[in-house]
């Protein structure tokens, strides 16, 4: 029996939350007091595969085939499949974003392991097995108990953290078995965000509201971003109105994040809007209108126009910084 | 072609959560039922499909596991303009019991939409489990579908970006915002029709559920927001900072 994690990579580099669920999975492992293994799919290569070691993985499977990269949903659960019969995993971790939100359930029903999505934390308690999970998005907190023998959790991004370990990390080539009839995805474009902070990867997310007025007015919330190293996010009413992309709303039916620090500028608060983002360590919120719901939600807050308060807010970071 | 878009019956996005008196399960008194959010979208863009190729869309099912009391949501989907409802008549008890359910009914549709969460429990695994139960091929974070033949034309969201895909039928597409812009609102003549219209209620197989809910809590309250002064700004900065120490 063992604990897999499944660790992704983006044109070959980890990020930090590759190594949050190395983390989680090493920790989740010594719980239960079994070995922690990682697989890793696609073109990764050894040396940055070894940086898993100084968080618990004591050995990665590693199947190099680009073929990966085309992300074809059930390739990726049967290769997946393959690394947990191969190391007898009882346990599945993964991210749950995008592409572990995508596999994850394929390869519970090839396992018959219950599921559970953005799990915060480690098990409560093992013997019976049961997580704690938000539902209702951010209204409320469940625990359930997992029945089944084999076991898969995706981890919410940032919610557990690093914790180093410092073992070695053995590669291993693993050769899933699958040829290429096995991927049905034709990739005809690939449009990458560049030079921006990634809102899931984000540690500061700075957003803007109806507040904000004009998709115009984004450029001093922008520069905001820039110089804290942030993500940009905004309300439904501005993805809606079109002043941002889609990809950029935070809520209920938009993202759920939860970083350390969520600004919201000229948001009011609407129980879908704070559904998004209460999970955020520290709000901040810059709204006009004193009885904004936003501001029950703040840890801080400046009743104040966001136009005044932003130059003063880039004047004082860059202070900071300097 | 026939599609299939599946349903989930959660409360209203605004409902105030509570709980039973020792926290096992959702208090539902005074809730209102609506469309989960994405499956709605997941509905508007199965009619626009068909509309803008009426010769290739045969019909457009909906299907939902649940009691009787999920019939009005149900009745709301053939009211925005679904052919035909199923209900199967069990309590949808997990993730992996639900998709049980829907393979015994899904097999036959060249495309099953799903929705990409849903806003009750915030599971995003049944489309996923009912395309590796069907043994077909499944896309996720789907945020455009457009026909072309045979061909399915897809934008779907990866992690650092977006990407135009070509995916074949028989498919599962679990959908998210962007798949249509507005959730179609019914009319009064769709309501009048959705009445006549088939809904038609299947036994549950049998399958078992591999999770459970125990026990649920509300966040702990929140501690008073510090305000600051419009005019000192700078100085919440210096809050987070020493204070917060999140800067």
């Amino acid at each position: 029996m063992s604990v897999l994690v499944y660790i992704e990579n983006w044109d070959g580099k980890l990020k930090k939350l590759s190594y949050e669920l190395a983390s989680y999975g090493a920790q989740l492992a010594e719980k239960l007091q079994l070995p922690v293994k990682a697989v890793s799919l696609g073109k990764a290569d050894e040396a940055t595969l070894k940086t898993l070691g100084k968080y618990g993985i004591t050995e990665v499977l590693s199947d190099t085939n680009e073929a990966y990269n085309t992300l074809d949903n059930s390739a990726i659960a049967k290769a997946l499949f393959a690394a947990a019969e191969k190391t007898a995993a009882t346990i599945v971790v993964m991210a749950n974003n995008n592409l572990g939100k995508a596999v994850s359930p394929r390869l519970a029903v090839k396992m018959k392991a219950g599921l559970v999505s953005a799990v915060q934390g480690l098990p409560i308690s093992t013997e019976p097995f049961v997580v704690k999970k938000m539902v209702f998005t951010s209204k409320a907190f469940a625990n359930i108990t997992i029945k089944s023998a084999n076991k898969i959790l995706t981890l919410a991004p940032n919610s557990f953290g690093l914790k180093e370990k410092n073992t070695e990390a053995e590669i291993t080539a693993f050769d899933t078995g699958l040829s290429a009839e096995d991927f049905e995805t034709t990739v005809i474009s690939t449009n990458k965000v560049t030079g921006k902070v990634l809102l899931q990867d984000a540690e500061i997310v700075v957003s803007g509201g109806r507040g904000m007025k004009a998709a115009d007015n984004w450029g001093q919330l922008e520069e905001l971003a820039e110089i804290l190293g942030a993500g940009t996010a905004c309300s439904r009413p501005v993805s809606d109105e079109g002043w941002r992309p889609h990809n950029e709303h935070v809520g209920q039916t938009g993202k759920i994040i939860a970083p350390n620090l969520y600004f919201a500028f000229g948001i009011s608060g609407a129980i879908q809007h704070l559904g998004g983002v209460s999970s955020s360590k520290v709000i901040v919120a810059v709204n006009k209108d004193p009885e904004a719901p936003i501001f029950e939600a703040a840890d801080y807050g400046i009743v104040g126009d966001v136009f005044k308060v932003l130059p003063q807010f880039i004047q004082a970071v860059k202070e900071l910084k300097a | 072609m026939k599609i299939l878009v599946l349903i989930g019956n959660v409360p209203d996005t605004t409902t105030k959560i509570k709980f039973n008196a020792d926290n096992t399960a959702m208090d539902a008194s005074g809730v209102q039922w609506i469309i989960n959010p994405w499956d709605e979208l997941a509905l508007t863009r199965a009619m626009e499909l068909k509309e803008a190729n009426p010769a290739a869309v045969e019909k457009i099912v909906v299907a939902n596991v649940g009691r009787s009391e999920t019939e009005a949501t149900l009745r709301k989907a053939l009211a925005v303009g679904a052919d035909e409802a199923i209900r199967i008549d069990a309590d949808p008890l997990d993730a992996f019991y639900v998709a049980k359910q829907l393979a015994a009914v899904a097999a036959d549709y060249d495309l099953i939409l799903a929705g990409i969460e849903n806003a009750d429990y915030n599971g995003t695994a049944v489309g996923g489990m009912l395309a590796e139960m069907l043994n077909r091929k499944s896309v996720s974070a789907v945020s455009g579908i457009d026909l072309d033949g045979d061909l399915l034309i897809i934008s779907r969201e990866i992690d650092g970006g977006s990407q135009q895909i070509n995916m074949s039928l028989p498919l599962l597409a679990v959908v998210q915002k962007g798949i249509a812009k507005e959730p179609r609102i019914p009319a009064m003549r769709g309501i009048m029709m959705a009445r006549k219209k088939p809904l038609n209620v299947i036994a549950a197989v049998d399958a078992e559920a591999l999770t459970a809910f125990e026990h649920f809590e509300l966040p702990p309250a929140k501690a008073a927001c510090k305000m600051v002064d419009e005019d000192q700004a700078a100085s919440l900065i210096n809050l987070l900072h020493e204070e917060a120490k999140v800067l």
